[in-house]
């Protein structure tokens, strides 16, 4: 039985379902394909830094939103820079909802912009979950490769 | 095919001066964290050199640095349009008035198409505006026209 070889398509078809269901976009390929020898943990650590950012944002939402008058330049802002950095790693349904949110801020609906952020929270922590696991995958499949199994 | 990715370039012709055989040194300014590493990158697999900057004073900082001596001549600058404080239009304007800068070539990066956004760049002596997310062969398409240049 080769191990590795089943590692290898789980891997492949763990990958492929997160394109399938949407949660990524062909942005995140753009991304595997800057990896290289020279820095052969890039999209690892562009996803870090994507998700560092993302939480400091999205608590900054949550500040923001629950004052009494609402800066809603400051929220555009907020949601401007995740919706950005969200479509340059290729978070597709992140994305999507940031651009819903742009409207319901834009429209300085207070109620909008609270289900949003529920909304932007829920496809966040989905698609950290799925990256989290996708770079498991990966490592094992990375170790088990080297330790030389065939 | 995707988010479809416009380039728009202006007509006229500038002489991008570079020096032979060096990498083309490149200035990329942009506030968000995660796009300054990925622009990083993709001129990095374009063979440039590359500085970053997180605003537009900073560029300017820099960039006028490197006409006293600090940090290498800068080739272009690539920078987003979008940053608080200085746009990167308004970035765009105080290096065309400048006699010592208006020479560098400017290219204007947005997640938006709008295209009175883009005629204004354009206008105002952008090199390039190019639509974000920014992908490899955007970033080839621009490097090429740096290093072919034939005056």
């Amino acid at each position: 039985m080769d191990g590795v070889a089943q590692l290898r398509r789980q891997f492949a078809e763990y990958t492929n379902s997160l394109f399938q269901e949407g949660i990524l976009n062909q942005q995140f390929n753009q991304l595997q394909q800057l990896q290289d020898e020279s820095n052969p943990n890039f999209v690892f650590e562009v996803v870090s830094l994507f998700f560092q950012d993302s939480e400091r944002l999205l608590n900054e939402l949550a500040i923001v939103l629950i004052q009494e008058n609402i800066n809603f330049r400051k929220v555009d802002a907020h949601v401007h820079q995740l919706k950005g950095s969200s479509s340059s790693i290729g978070a597709n349904r992140v994305q999507d909802a940031c651009i819903a949110f742009k409207r319901y801020c834009e429209a300085q609906n207070i109620e909008g912009c609270l289900k949003c952020l529920q909304q932007v929270k829920t496809e966040y922590f989905l698609v950290k979950n799925k990256l989290e696991a996708f770079f498991k995958m990966e490592q094992q499949l990375s170790a088990a490769s080297q330790s030389g199994s065939k | 095919m995707g988010s479809g990715c416009a380039a728009h370039s202006s007509s006229s012709s500038s002489k991008w001066v570079m020096e032979n055989g060096d990498e083309p040194h490149v200035l990329a300014v942009d506030d968000n964290i995660i796009d300054r590493k990925l622009v990083e990158k993709l001129l990095k697999n374009s063979s440039c050199k590359v500085t970053t900057a997180e605003n537009g004073p900073r560029a300017l900082e820099f960039l006028y640095g490197t006409f006293n001596g600090t940090g290498s001549k800068v080739n272009m600058v690539i920078t987003d349009y979008c940053m608080p404080g200085m746009t990167g239009y308004e970035l765009l304007k105080k290096i065309k008035e400048s006699s010592a800068t208006k020479e560098v070539p400017v290219v204007i990066m947005s997640s938006e198409n709008i295209p009175t956004r883009i005629n204004k760049c354009l206008e105002e002596g952008a090199q390039m505006f190019i639509l974000k997310p920014l992908k490899q062969s955007d970033v080839k398409k621009l490097t090429c026209q740096l290093m072919n240049c034939k005056g």
